[in-house]
C-alpha cells in the first residue's frame, strides 16, 4: 500500500478568503512529511485539503490539483467518501466515541460502514491495529470498558489505531501530540517511526524538534501578514532544513528569530 | 519611561485575613426568633397567619443584615441578605407545586381502587364506575400522537442541525418557535376542521385527538432534538468521517447515541406536555362514558376530559362524580410520574459512560 502525493498549485479558500495559495509539493510514500509554520499559516488547512476535510465547512473550496498515484482527488467522478476510507486522519485533540467501548472504538471504521464480518476477523483487526499504535498491551483486559475512560496519551493512541484499523493508504496527523506530556509523546513519535514502513505519513507540528524528529522531509509555511494567504516557502530534507535552509524566513524561524 | 504602579493611600484597606465572623448558625437562631415572633403575634393577638409568615420573614432579613453589617461589614451582610432573598423566591416557587400534588393527593387518593381502575362509566349513576375507558383513550391517543411526532420531530432536527442552512432553515426554525406558542385549543379546531373535511361536519374520532396533540408536541421535540444535536461535538463528526463513514451514516450511528439521552428526555417533556390537554381533545376526540379501542371510529374519552365532565356535571348525588374527578387528576399525575422516571432510566442506560 502506501501512496505518494503530488500537489500542484494549489489554491484554498473559506468563502472568498484565500486561506492558503500556490502549494506545489510532492509528497513521497513510506516517508513522513512533516508541516512547519507559525499559527494561522494554513497548514492544517492544507492538511486537511488532503483528504477532503476541508470541503466539509461552510463555503470552503479548493482550486489546483491533488494527484494521488496518479489519480486527482478532486476529479468530478471521485468519491470523497472513498477518499477518506484511504486517507486516515488523526486530530489535535483525542477524540474517541463516547458512547462506544475501546473495542468497538477500533473497528469503528469497519462497524460504522456497515460491513459484516466475523466476530473473529474482527479480533483479529483490533488486535493488529491496537498493537500497531502500541496500545494493546496497556487495554488487553479492558476491551469492554469505553474508550473516553483512558488517559489522553492512550486516548490519542486509540485514535491512530482507529484510523489504521481500515488500513488507509496515507495517514495525516494534525498536531497530534500537542494536547499530550513528553512521555506520552514519546511513546507516539515511536509509532509514527514504526508506522513509516507501511504508510504515507503528513504530520503538522509547532513543536520543531518534533520534526526533526519523526520526519525525512518537511516543508515551511508562513503568511505575509494578518489576512494574508499562508505559503508554502520551502520544501526539503529535513536535515537540511534545519541546517542549511534557502531562504531567510525558513532560517529565522527554525533558529527562533520570529514566530 | 516608565511610570511604576502606585497602591493609591484612599482605596479601601484590604479585609484582615481574620476578620470578626458571626457564629455559624446564626441565621438559624435568627430565623427562629422571627419565626417566634410571628407566632405569638398570630396566636396571642390573633393576626393572620399569612400577614405573620411575611412579617416573620421582614423580620429576618432586617435583622440578619443589621447583624451582619455591625459585626461582619458590608459584604456578608449582602451576602446574607441576597440569600435571604433567594431562598424565598425558591421557596415561593415551590409552594404551589407542593400544594397542587398535596390538593390532588388529599382528594384523589380516596377514589383509587381496583374498581376505579377496572370499570367504566357505562350504565353507572351515582356511586361505583371507574376510569378504565379514559386511562386506555389516553394511552391511545397520546400514544398515537408520539408516534407522528417523534419520527417528524427528530428528522426535522437534523435536519436543521446537520443539513439546513440558509432562508429554509431560518423559516423552519421560526415556524417551529410560533408553533411552540399556539394556543391548544387551535390545535383542536385545526384537526377538527381537517377532518371534517374528508368525514362530515360533527366528525368526533380519537386519531383526530392524536393529529391535534402532535401539533403541539412536534414543535417540542423538534426544538430538543436540535439543541441535543448541537451539543455534539463537531470533532466526533470529524473523527467519524475521517474514518471514510459515509454523512448518514456518522448521523445515524455517532451523532445520535451521543445526544440521544437528551433527545429521549425531549420527547418525555413532550408527552407531559400534551398528555393533560383538555381543550382540543374536548373538540375533535369527543367523551363518551363506554370503552372504545378503536381511534378511527366514536368517540374517545381520555382522562382529562373525564376530569372535566366529571367535575362539570358530577350527576345525582354529586360528591361520586367530584371524587372521581380527584381520582383521574390523580391518575394523570401518577402517569407522568411514571413516564419522568421511565425517561430518567432511559437516558442512564443510553448516555455515554466515562466512567472506566
Amino acid at each position: 500500500m502506501a501512496k505518494s502525493i503530488d500537489v500542484s498549485d494549489l489554491n484554498l479558500y473559506y468563502g472568498d478568503f484565500l486561506a492558503v495559495k500556490d502549494v506545489t509539493i510532492p509528497i513521497a510514500a513510506r516517508s513522513v512529511t512533516a508541516f512547519i509554520g507559525p499559527s494561522g499559516c494554513g497548514k492544517s488547512t492544507f492538511l486537511r485539503a488532503l483528504n477532503r476535510m476541508h470541503e466539509l465547512t461552510r463555503g470552503a473550496r479548493v482550486e489546483g490539483k491533488i494527484m494521488i498515484a496518479g489519480k486527482d482527488l478532486y476529479g468530478t467522478e471521485v468519491d470523497p467518501v472513498a477518499v477518506r476510507h484511504q486517507i486516515g486522519m488523526v486530530f489535535q485533540r483525542p477524540n474517541p466515541f463516547p458512547t462506544m467501548s475501546i473495542y468497538e472504538n477500533v473497528i469503528a471504521g469497519i462497524r460504522l460502514n456497515g460491513t459484516r464480518m466475523k466476530k473473529s476477523a474482527a479480533d483479529d483487526i483490533a488486535e493488529r491495529a491496537l498493537r500497531g499504535a502500541n496500545l494493546w498491551n496497556e487495554v488487553k483486559d479492558r476491551l469492554s470498558r469505553p474508550g473516553a475512560g483512558l488517559s489522553g496519551g492512550q486516548q490519542q493512541r486509540l485514535c491512530i489505531a482507529r484510523a489504521i484499523a481500515v488500513e488507509p493508504e496515507v495517514l495525516l496527523m494534525d498536531e497530534p501530540c500537542s494536547a499530550l506530556d513528553p512521555i506520552s509523546t514519546g511513546a507516539i513519535e515511536d509509532l509514527i517511526h514504526e508506522l513509516e514502513e507501511q504508510y504515507t505519513i503528513v504530520i503538522v507540528t509547532h513543536n520543531m524538534q518534533q520534526a526533526a524528529r519523526v520526519s525525512e522531509t518537511t516543508a515551511f509555511f508562513n503568511l505575509q501578514g494578518v489576512g494574508e494567504p499562508g505559503q508554502l516557502v520551502e520544501y526539503g530534507e529535513t536535515t537540511k532544513i534545519f541546517s542549511n535552509p534557502e531562504k531567510e524566513a525558513t532560517e529565522a524561524y527554525i533558529s527562533g528569530r520570529f514566530g | 519611561m516608565t511610570t511604576t504602579l502606585q497602591k493609591d493611600p484612599s482605596a479601601p484597606t484590604e479585609e484582615p485575613l481574620d476578620a470578626k465572623q458571626l457564629p455559624r448558625l446564626v441565621n438559624w437562631y435568627v430565623l427562629g426568633g422571627a419565626v417566634v415572633v410571628g407566632g405569638v403575634l398570630n396566636l396571642l393577638l390573633g393576626w393572620n397567619l399569612a400577614g405573620c409568615a411575611v412579617l416573620a420573614l421582614i423580620l429576618y432579613l432586617v435583622a440578619i443584615y443589621v447583624l451582619a453589617r455591625v459585626v461582619e461589614g458590608r459584604r456578608k451582610a449582602t451576602n446574607r441578605l441576597m440569600t435571604g432573598l433567594v431562598t424565598t423566591a425558591f421557596i415561593l416557587a415551590l409552594l404551589p407545586l407542593v400544594a397542587v400534588v398535596w390538593t390532588v393527593v388529599d382528594n384523589g387518593w380516596g377514589a383509587l381502587s381496583a374498581e376505579f381502575f377496572s370499570s367504566s362509566m357505562r350504565n353507572v349513576v351515582g356511586e361505583g364506575g371507574g376510569i378504565y375507558h379514559a386511562i386506555w383513550g389516553t394511552i391511545i391517543i397520546t400514544g398515537l400522537s408520539t408516534l407522528i411526532s417523534v419520527p417528524i420531530g427528530i428528522m426535522t432536527g437534523i435536519y436543521l442541525v446537520e443539513y439546513g442552512s440558509g432562508a429554509l432553515a431560518r423559516q423552519i426554525t421560526f415556524l417551529v418557535d410560533v408553533m411552540t406558542g399556539i394556543p391548544s385549543i387551535v390545535a383542536g379546531l385545526f384537526a377538527y376542521a381537517l377532518f371534517e373535511l374528508f368525514f362530515g361536519p360533527g366528525i368526533r374520532m380519537g386519531i383526530g385527538g392524536a393529529v391535534a396533540l402532535s401539533l403541539l408536541m412536534t414543535p417540542i421535540i423538534i426544538r430538543s432534538t436540535e439543541e441535543m444535536l448541537k451539543l455534539v461535538p463537531d470533532e466526533l463528526r470529524e473523527a467519524s468521517l475521517a474514518l471514510g463513514v459515509p454523512k448518514w451514516r456518522t448521523i445515524v450511528k455517532v451523532v445520535l447515541p451521543t445526544a440521544i439521552a437528551g433527545i429521549v428526555t425531549g420527547i418525555t417533556i413532550g408527552i407531559a406536555r400534551v398528555i393533560g390537554e383538555t381543550a382540543p381533545l374536548l373538540i375533535i376526540a369527543g367523551s363518551t362514558d363506554s370503552v372504545n379501542f378503536n381511534p378511527f371510529s366514536e368517540q374517545m374519552m381520555t382522562l382529562p376530559v373525564f376530569t372535566y365532565f366529571s367535575y362539570k356535571q358530577p350527576g345525582v348525588p354529586p360528591e361520586f362524580g367530584i371524587e372521581r374527578a380527584w381520582g383521574a387528576a390523580l391518575v394523570l399525575i401518577l402517569i407522568v410520574l411514571v413516564l419522568n422516571l421511565v425517561a430518567r432510566l432511559v437516558s442512564y442506560w443510553f448516555s455515554p459512560k466515562v466512567k472506566s
